[in-house]
């Protein structure tokens, strides 16, 4: 059985009348030790997807498992690098990762804890900044302090949630140049989420595209066979790349168009008929009533 | 030339004073500048605060009440120096007081070895600095107890809905409640369960205290329970993800985000605090500043509405002093330093 496992998750939010259904049928097996990229649109349902593996919340159908035992609830076995960061403004950045530390190993001793920290710190080069506040870094800064503080934690398995989306694209290269590096020293178990097919490429062992929502669900795999270390500049003119980025801009595209063909659309029609000035008026309606057509036309 | 054209204002309708050159305003040096804007700062509050004092003297001879007419400026200013020397008198009185007694307690033990000498203490009247004390050890002990209830109050009504239903309606109620409404129930209350053979507070001074907590609580209590409804999801996510205890969630994320709205609020409160204590003083007879309006209204001396008048301005210039110390409070403990 796979590392991590998905089986036939469904999620839907809302209520009764209004249910939008987020995900659906959604299949996913992870082997320990793989990057895993997933690649979607923006608003398909990518977060409510890392944050279900995450457990902050429960499918409605399916079942996540990691290393065999379901996930119900959220727990530092599971170290997730949020989009928008969420380091707590009031800590400085060792606190920051800190805090982290000294919950996921009580045992440890004080001493043990700190140089634990200072390691992780210095693994995503912000020794300088050791004692700043989030307020005072810019966002690439932030985003590792939130990476350093998810490996600290020694999860089992890393979830990226979108992390290079909010930076520009120097900060973003740099960005990914250090996740490269740190997971090919310790080859954790990642899963990213991300909404761009290079980056994926780029990062991960395999790439899982989903496909537009509502309903979302995953695609085929794509393996990313180009060797590791990966060159930025080379592996634009590496045949592989070329094709994989065809074929998954092809898929997601493809899904999206399909999408759109199945949209019902409510047409207001205007009213062309020549007003009847002979019916009685209600005194009081100063304009006569017009009666326009609404039609439902379903496309496909 | 260029210069006048920039800086006049453009008139409707007026082409050509509006078609103004559309070039950056002159940048002059900086050491030029800060006196200019020392002076709109100053000037203008010094402007007002005069002409305040000339229509407040140039009235004052005129309106006549039963002990002459209102005192102007400067009579109040002559009573505010009474004050500030009957206070020096009124020490020097007591310390002469304790130095006879000490004389008197020497002579004594030394006539009858082994007796003891009664313990007495100064009787004199408070001074008005005594008074000024007074009020703001009760507002501070009645601002103390209301956050010291209305802050976990709060914490718990942001985290629980059902909790902040159960309590709201109470809150709703309560909160527009005069202190003078509270006053005779809490006097009674004090009166009846507080009888200790050696009482560490007054009842006066319990009394005072008490109304001023149940009044300044609310604010604090309605901002805290905001603040912690409103935290960002995402604090609680990494507090969910790293399994923090009940406890440990609350001191490490809750409390700290919320911080700048207790703080808010506790600087609403302690506004209202002020307000409510003079009120509760005069009718509880608490011997603070409320006490002292109360007994200067009463003795009806030609004195009575000049020191009234000093009253006021005490009360007013504390009421600002404590706010500003709220917002400095604030300002150190809140890790968003936007309000600066």
């Amino acid at each position: 059985m796979a590392f991590l496992n998905l089986q036939n998750v469904s999620k839907s939010y809302g209520v009764n009348g209004r249910r939008q259904e987020i995900l659906r049928d959604v299949n996913l097996e992870v082997q320990n030790g793989e990057f895993v990229a997933i690649v979607g649109f923006s608003g398909a349902g990518k977060t409510t997807l890392i944050s279900l593996i995450a457990g902050l919340i429960r499918p409605d159908e399916g079942k996540v498992t990691l290393s065999g035992s379901e996930i119900i609830k959220p727990g530092p076995d599971r170290g997730i690098v949020f989009q928008n960061y969420s380091l707590l403004p009031w800590l400085t950045v060792f606190e920051n990762i800190f805090l982290a530390v000294e919950q996921c190993f009580p045992d440890w001793s004080a001493t043990k804890k700190s140089t634990h920290t200072e390691k992780y710190i210095a693994m995503v080069n912000l020794t300088a900044a050791r004692d700043k506040r989030p307020r005072e870094l810019s966002g690439g800064m932030r985003q590792r302090v939130s990476v350093a503080r998810a490996l600290a934690m020694d999860p089992q398995i890393l979830l990226l949630d979108e992390p290079l989306s909010a930076l520009d694209a120097l900060t973003r290269a740099t960005l990914q140049d250090e996740i490269s590096r740190i997971w090919s020293e310790d080859k954790k178990t990642v899963v990213m989420i991300t909404n761009d097919p290079d980056e994926a490429i780029y990062l991960a062992d395999r790439i899982v595209p989903l496909t537009a929502g509502p309903g979302a669900t995953l695609g085929p795999s794509f393996a990313v066979e180009i060797p590791r270390p990966r060159d930025r500049q080379a592996i634009n003119h590496d045949p592989h790349f070329k094709k994989l980025r065809r074929e998954i801009s092809g898929f997601m595209l493809n899904s999206k168009g399909e999408r759109q063909t199945a949209v019902t659309k409510k047409l207001i029609l205007p009213d062309i008929e020549p007003e009847n000035l002979n019916l009685p008026r209600m005194n009081w309606r100063k304009t006569p009533l017009r009666r326009s057509e609404i039609k439902e036309e379903t496309v496909k | 030339m260029n210069e006048t054209a920039a800086t006049s204002i453009p008139i409707a309708g007026n082409e050509t004073s509006s078609v103004a050159p559309k070039r950056p305003v002159a940048t002059k040096p900086e050491r030029l500048d800060w006196p200019r804007k020392m002076i709109s700062a100053i000037a203008p509050p010094l402007i007002s605060f005069a002409i305040f004092l000339f229509v407040w003297s140039q009235i004052a001879g005129h309106v006549k009440v039963s002990f002459g007419s209102i005192p102007g400026p400067l009579a109040v200013w002559k009573q505010a120096e009474v004050l500030w020397n009957d206070h020096w008198i009124e020490r020097q009185k007591e310390a002469q007081f304790y130095s006879e007694l000490a004389k008197r307690r020497a002579d004594f033990l030394a006539k009858n070895p082994g007796e003891s000498f009664p313990d007495v203490k100064y009787a004199g009247p408070p001074t008005y600095f005594d008074q000024i004390c007074t009020s703001l050890e009760t507002v501070f002990t009645g601002f103390f107890i209301g956050s010291l209830i209305a802050v976990p109050a709060g914490i718990l009504c942001g985290l629980s809905r059902p909790i902040h239903n159960a309590l709201n309606p109470f809150i709703q109620i309560f909160k527009p409640v005069s202190p003078l409404a509270w006053l005779p129930i809490v006097m009674i209350l004090v009166s009846a369960l507080y009888n200790p053979p050696h009482p560490w507070f007054e009842k006066a001074f319990l009394t005072s205290a008490i109304t001023v907590a149940m009044c300044s609580l609310w604010p604090t209590l309605i901002n805290t329970a905001l603040g912690v409804a409103s935290i960002d999801k995402d604090y609680l996510n990494v507090a969910r993800v790293l399994k923090l205890g009940w406890w440990k969630q609350i001191w490490k994320i809750i409390l700290p985000a919320t911080l700048p709205y207790i703080f808010t609020g506790l600087r609403l409160s302690l506004g209202v605090g002020w307000m409510v204590l003079i009120a509760a003083e005069m009718l509880a007879q608490n011997p603070g500043l409320g006490k002292f309006v109360w007994d200067m209204f009463q003795n009806g001396s030609s004195q009575t509405l000049a020191q009234i008048m000093v009253a006021v301005f005490t009360i007013g210039i504390i009421g600002f002093a404590l706010d500003r110390l709220m917002l400095l409070l604030q300002r150190l403990v809140s890790y968003d330093a936007k309000g600066i």
